[in-house]
């Protein structure tokens, strides 16, 4: 029996073991930014799926993606800056509900935000419930300055990949840098490999 | 809670690595909405993970720094919006 874990939902591991190398705990959540806050009002949000020939396969707006279904992940988010904080609670929609009855071949996504920022990600790394589009945080509507309206989480990889005020998901056949990755930051940012860096 | 930019003025330091005339007096005209200002004069946010430096006038960046342990990777603007240094005659 478990002990050192009190009974969070779904972590069955000590927190000793949910640690990766290099990082510290932080009971704060810091704000990293690399521009101005956009002002995004729910009435003007709107999410579109493209396809890797640039088609607009899919778009939903507030309302829509509110009547998706939604699921509540707890999990714990790894920044590349060394900080980890357990056990956030979100509520959003599975990447897997946007890209149900997708026929694709597409290789890696991008993660397209209001404001410019992106970031790339294998589409394997997107499904099978381990990301999803996210607008609430610990029970109250995600605040702007962490990525509001809506942000991707994906708590795997490190948490400059969960891109905040996203405004969709562009299919690619190809990786290719966002923004951190292309001035030095690491294409795939595993927190378990320390894969912060890239040198090419 | 708002985030506020910093001063550009911060980007002396981490440019030194690169430069070696003191950078912040160079001037650059914003090739998205025209205005001239200098480095320090840029809006600057980081600089973790990476310093982004946007133009005062429309937000467009200027430039983009990431220090990692063995490189430092430094992205200035596109193809317009070089940064003029002034030189001693
Ligand atoms: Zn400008």
């Amino acid at each position: 029996m478990n002990t050192l874990s009190p009974g969070f939902h779904g972590h069955t591991r000590p927190r000793s073991d949910r640690l990766p190398p290099g990082q510290y705990p932080t009971e704060q959540f810091p704000v990293l930014s690399a521009g101005p806050t956009p002002d995004i009002p729910t009435s003007a949000w709107e999410f579109a799926l493209t396809g890797t020939d640039g088609e607009r396969l899919r778009t939903w707006d507030w309302t829509g993606f509110g009547d998706l279904p939604q699921e509540e992940p707890t999990v714990d988010i790894h920044c590349v800056t060394r900080w980890t904080k357990w056990d956030t609670s979100w509520c959003g929609v599975s990447v897997d509900v946007l890209l149900e009855g997708v026929d694709t071949s597409a290789s890696h996504v991008m993660a397209e935000s209001y404001g410019g920022y992106t970031t790339n990600l294998p589409l394997a790394d997107l499904t099978g419930g381990k990301a999803w589009i996210v607008h609430t945080f610990d029970g109250l509507p995600l605040p702007p300055e962490h990525g509001g309206p809506a942000r991707l989480l994906v708590p795997h990889l490190y948490f400059w990949k969960s891109a905040k005020w996203v405004s969709g998901l562009r299919l690619l056949d190809r990786d290719e840098p966002g923004f951190w990755e292309s001035v030095g930051y690491h294409m795939y940012g595993d927190p378990w490999h320390e894969q912060r860096n890239r040198s090419d | 809670m708002v985030v506020q930019h910093l001063d550009g003025n911060m980007l002396a330091g981490p440019l030194s690595e690169v430069f070696a005339v003191e950078p912040t007096t160079a001037l650059r005209r914003c090739p998205h909405c025209r205005l001239v200002s200098s480095l320090a004069q840029l809006h600057v946010y980081g600089p973790r993970p990476g310093i982004t430096a946007r133009c005062p006038g429309c937000s467009a960046i200027a430039l983009r720094l990431a220090r990692h342990p063995d490189a430092l990777w430094l992205q200035l603007g596109g193809v317009e919006g070089a940064f003029r240094f002034p030189l001693a005659e």
